[in-house]
């Protein structure tokens, strides 16, 4: 199998050859950590490279395929966002502030996927403490667009989004907290899903948003996504808010057939803010759908223009309490030769983060303080609850909620920095899912000028069977997910 | 002008739980600093909290225990502001929905009379850690093995009058909390915590006036202390026409002075928010019965069943029932000598004194409940007199055995034989003719004092065996009949 083959092959194949013996899961490894050690000079979406524990993960695995004992994604690499902890390696959640943190615990995703034969390759980069929509924020620098080269990931989960689509990984994990997974995997081509909220552990998950935060995989296929979601997904006795629900083979139970599925387009996503070829490449993939038997239904999310707000003001609330423990006294950033206590927090804390952490910390602080509370963050509970009632609503008519991933393609580094407003916009239509703490994924839906356009599709709660249906199904019709940028022009 | 003090307090009483309210670390008192702080404890990148179930049931014992409502659905809440012992920059509270409110709190003054105190709330919480400021020259510690420990802070209105009301409900509510096992109330090493908010207003007015606080007070002589040296300072102030600012003090035991805090550790704003990495707790009908099953006899229910089944005074009771221990032992005594006053007496007056003397607490006293009840059997048949009892009592705190077999070995039967103690009165009044002489000659009020002459002399020559009773009654016949 040609080089280039196998790094853009999707898990479900490379299980098949590790399984058949065909390659051993050293040789993928190695495979994978040359790509990786080839296009990241260019790219920056891997921040920490882990070879000998990588090899070492190998060689076991390749043990085990030996002698049959084979568990889901035996043998297969991946890699991790920097927000998720790992044990005895660096995690820096993109930031000066964890720069030189290495914990002392896996989180529960990590473990589990271990569990499941995965082999950890190293941590990709990402906007800081996940905050952006463009990983300009990362302390250890943009990570580039594998399509354009001028352009941004999408973020936060960029590094990750960059890094399959280069074919330095077939997997990666990723968070979202707003759109951090669907975002990324959008602009650059690949698919990744935010299951519901409670579903996969938050336990070593470094925390932005508590009540928002989730991870997800981050692949080629939807099938990959269901495979990784299976290994991620479950109940954890460390994080009170996982929900006891089954789990189930999402990867088994795949079907192709969404005959009489009812699939809803929200039309305050489809007015006439949306870009024309954004929707006329989600229109393309939803008629493919169509085609295949489902029906689309105009439904109503009446009060979904005011998840931006409401979205900005309880993140960087939560945000502000959750990076409070960075104060440099226990670990993390601390400045040097801090004259008093104030001193040290201060410098420590205004040294050790980026410019956009600290306006959600500053943002967050003030929706939290006497006389605002009400005002700010009270209000934006009350309307959160009621855009989750406009989604219950809606999943009375229909199946599944279609739209698109962000409301462009890839744009050019610098074009949004200065204006954040601009850059929280990036997140219009997957912010309300997080509200929701409804499953949603992103998958190809063609290009604009050469550049990918993400379809967004969102379930009932726990539902992630019935998107992962659907993107499979229209994975097997259409073959968006199989385009890839130029993997040479990326070896450096 | 005469002032009226109004006091409402806030008690931080620590749980006595295995294990921390959010992690697994140990909550045991005086491990080496950091030694029992797990990463949940140390506030480390993606920990997050898992409650210990136990921490809340020992709050719905404390909630029925009072007879407070326990919130069905009550919210955990974070509490922000930096400092270095507080390791995630915010506390976990209960600010919006406490656990238990509205309950109201018998407390037993001196004269016996019940004195309601309203507790407008509880709420679950965990402590900070320690800053070490004794150990590094120009740097401070952080000990975190205490960060995490769950406390339950009870919260009163304004309902107290004078410092006498104040430490009467913190003994109460020591009482209750050890009754229902829930805290150790070990005051020195910080289980339970008092802060004190008093002001001053006119003999007669309804105004409140501006409240100062008191934080930390840790002791019940420290709180009677306090008060007064804050009742002090604000009748001056206001006396001399000035205001009182509405601040957070210190209590400075060795000047015995209220201190006032930096004012910029004061001016918080806690951004109080729900907690989003726990869920609420929620509290059925059954839960609430199924731990109501498990409550001891409380304090106020055991003081007068005291009154009414042993017929003990007030009094009495009052002292026997806040320590558990003791009660159960005044019980265990009674059943074996079915004496409820002489075991009330014995065990508040000589037993208790011995075990303060030698720093014993009742529950390792040297004389079980079986052999007190053991003397006091021999007091009630009149083998001994109350003097022997009290060697007995000595030799048996020494060890020597059980009553009956130091009173077999020592000698010690009284003499109640009237012949024989006829003898010895005989045989004084022969002896001493010139104090007969003198107390003949007295007139009723000082033959009482001189008859103690001569009850001396036959104790002296009894060893102190003569039974007192008879002996007066021999005596005063003889010296009167021949006067």
């Amino acid at each position: 199998m040609a080089d280039t083959q196998l790094l853009t092959a999707p898990v479900s194949e490379l299980r098949q050859l590790l399984s058949d013996r065909a390659i051993s899961s050293v040789e993928l490894t190695r495979a994978f950590l040359r790509q990786i050690e080839l296009c990241n000079p260019l790219l920056n979406a891997v921040v920490t490279i882990c070879e000998d524990h990588a090899l070492e993960q190998a060689a076991l695995a390749d043990k085990q395929l030996a002698t049959g004992e084979i568990a889901p994604l035996t043998g297969v690499p991946l890699l991790h966002k920097d927000i998720f902890c790992t044990h005895g390696i660096r995690t820096t959640c993109g930031s000066r502030m964890l720069a030189e943190f290495t914990p002392a615990y896996d989180a529960t995703v990590v473990s589990k996927l271990q569990s499941a034969g995965a082999v950890t390759l190293g941590k990709c980069n990402m906007d800081e403490f996940a905050m952006g929509s463009s990983n300009e924020t990362s302390f250890f620098g943009t990570v580039k667009n594998p399509w354009d080269l001028d352009c941004v990931p999408g973020g936060s989960s960029g590094g990750s989004a960059a890094a399959v689509a280069a074919g330095m990984a077939p997997l990666a994990t990723g968070t979202d907290t707003g759109g951090s997974i669907r975002q990324p995997a959008s602009l650059c081509g690949i698919t990744g899903l935010k299951p519901t909220y409670g579903r996969v552990s938050r336990l070593g998950i470094i925390a932005f948003a508590s009540s928002l935060d989730q991870a997800g995989p981050m692949a080629r296929t939807a099938e990959d996504c269901a495979l990784a979601l299976t290994a991620m997904a479950g109940v954890d006795g460390g994080d009170s808010t996982s929900a006891d629900k089954p789990v189930p083979n999402f990867h088994g139970a795949l079907n192709t057939d969404i005959q009489g599925l009812r699939i809803g387009l929200p039309k305050q996503f489809f007015n006439d803010d949306l870009d024309d070829q954004v929707r006329a490449r989600v229109l393309e993939a939803l008629a493919e759908l169509e085609k295949a038997g489902a029906t689309l239904v105009e439904i109503d999310l009446p009060h979904s223009h005011y998840a931006i707000a409401t979205y900005y003001v309880i993140a960087p609330a939560e945000a502000s309490a959750n990076l409070a423990r960075y104060d440099g006294v226990r670990f993390g950033y601390r400045c040097d030769d801090p004259q008093n206590l104030e001193d040290l927090y201060l410098r420590s804390r205004s040294e050790g983060f980026g410019e956009e952490v600290q306006r959600r910390i500053l943002v967050g602080t003030y929706a939290l303080s006497a006389g605002f509370y009400d005002a700010y963050f009270n209000k934006a509970q009350q309307v959160r609850r009621v855009i989750t009632e406009d989604f219950h609503r809606a999943f009375e008519q229909v199946d599944v909620i279609a739209g698109p991933s962000a409301p462009g393609v890839a744009f050019p580094f610098g074009a949004k920095q200065q204006d954040p407003i601009a850059m929280y916009m990036e997140d219009i239509y997957t912010l309300a899912v997080n509200l929701a703490g409804l499953p949603g994924l992103s998958t190809p839906a063609g290009f604009i000028n050469g550049m990918p356009v993400g379809l967004q599709l969102i379930g009932r709660p726990f539902d992630e069977q019935t998107i992962l249906n659907a993107a499979h199904r229209l994975q097997t019709d259409t073959d968006w997910h199989q385009s890839h940028p130029s993997l040479g022009d990326l070896a450096s | 002008m005469s002032w009226e003090i109004v006091m409402g307090l806030e008690v931080h009483l620590q749980l006595a739980t295995q294990s921390k309210i959010f992690s697994g670390s140990s909550t045991q008192f005086g491990a080496s600093p950091n030694e029992q702080a797990d990463a949940v404890d140390l506030g480390m990148p993606g920990m997050l909290p898992v409650l210990n179930e136990e921490a809340v049931r020992y709050a719905v014992k404390f909630g029925l225990g009072i007879g407070a409502r326990i919130g069905e659905r009550s919210v955990f809440d974070r509490k922000n502001y930096f400092y270095p012992d507080l390791p995630k920059g915010y506390q976990v509270s209960q600010f919006f929905a406490p656990i238990v409110s509205e309950g109201v709190f018998e407390v037993p003054l001196e004269d016996g009379t019940l004195f309601p105190i309203r507790i407008t709330r509880a709420h679950l919480e965990e402590d900070a850690g320690k800053s070490v400021h004794d150990i590094f020259t120009h740097e401070t510690g952080i000990d975190l093995n205490r960060a995490g420990t769950p406390l339950l802070e009870i919260v009163t209105e304004p309902d107290f009058r004078s410092a006498d009301q104040a430490v009467a409900y913190l003994k109460t509510l020591h009482s209750l909390v050890t009754y229902l096992g829930i805290s150790d109330g070990n005051m020195a090493e910080g289980s339970m915590r008092c802060d004190i908010n008093i002001s001053l207003r006119e003999k007669g007015s309804e105004k409140l006036g501006t409240r100062t606080e008191i934080k930390n007070v840790n002791s019940f002589r420290f709180v009677e202390r306090a008060i007064y040296s804050e009742y002090e300072r604000q009748a001056d102030i206001l006396e001399s026409g000035g205001t009182i600012t509405q601040e957070t003090r210190l209590y400075d035991a060795e000047n015995n002075v209220t201190r006032s805090m930096r004012s910029k550790e004061v001016a918080n704003d806690y951004r109080y928010f729900p907690e989003p990495d726990l869920l609420p707790i929620v509290i059925d009908e059954a839960y609430i019965e199924a731990v109501r099953a498990t409550l001891p006899e409380l304090p106020g229910a055991k003081r007068q069943r005291f009154i009414e089944s042993y017929g003990l005074n007030d009094y009495d009771a009052a002292l026997l029932v806040p320590h558990h221990d003791m009660a159960d032992y005044f019980e265990a005594v009674v059943k074996a000598c079915n004496a409820a006053k002489p075991a009330a007496n014995w065990i508040l007056g000589d037993l208790s004194g011995a075990l303060n003397r030698n720093e014993v607490s009742i529950s390792e006293s040297p004389i079980t409940a079986e052999r007190l009840a053991g003397l006091i059997t021999r007091i009630e048949d009149g083998t001994l007199s109350s003097k022997l009892a009290k060697q007995v009592f000595d030799a048996m705190w020494d060890g020597e055995g059980d009553a009956d077999d130091i009173i077999a070995a020592r000698g010690l039967k009284q003499v109640n034989d009237s012949g024989a103690l006829e003898a010895m009165v005989d045989e004084v009044i022969a002896n001493s003719p010139d104090q007969v002489a003198q107390y003949r000659a007295a007139d009723e009020a000082k033959r009482k004092k001189l008859s103690g002459f001569f009850v001396g002399q036959i104790m002296k020559a009894s060893q102190g065996q003569a039974n007192p009773q008879i002996l007066n009654a021999l005596l005063l016949k003889k010296l009167d009949d021949q006067s």
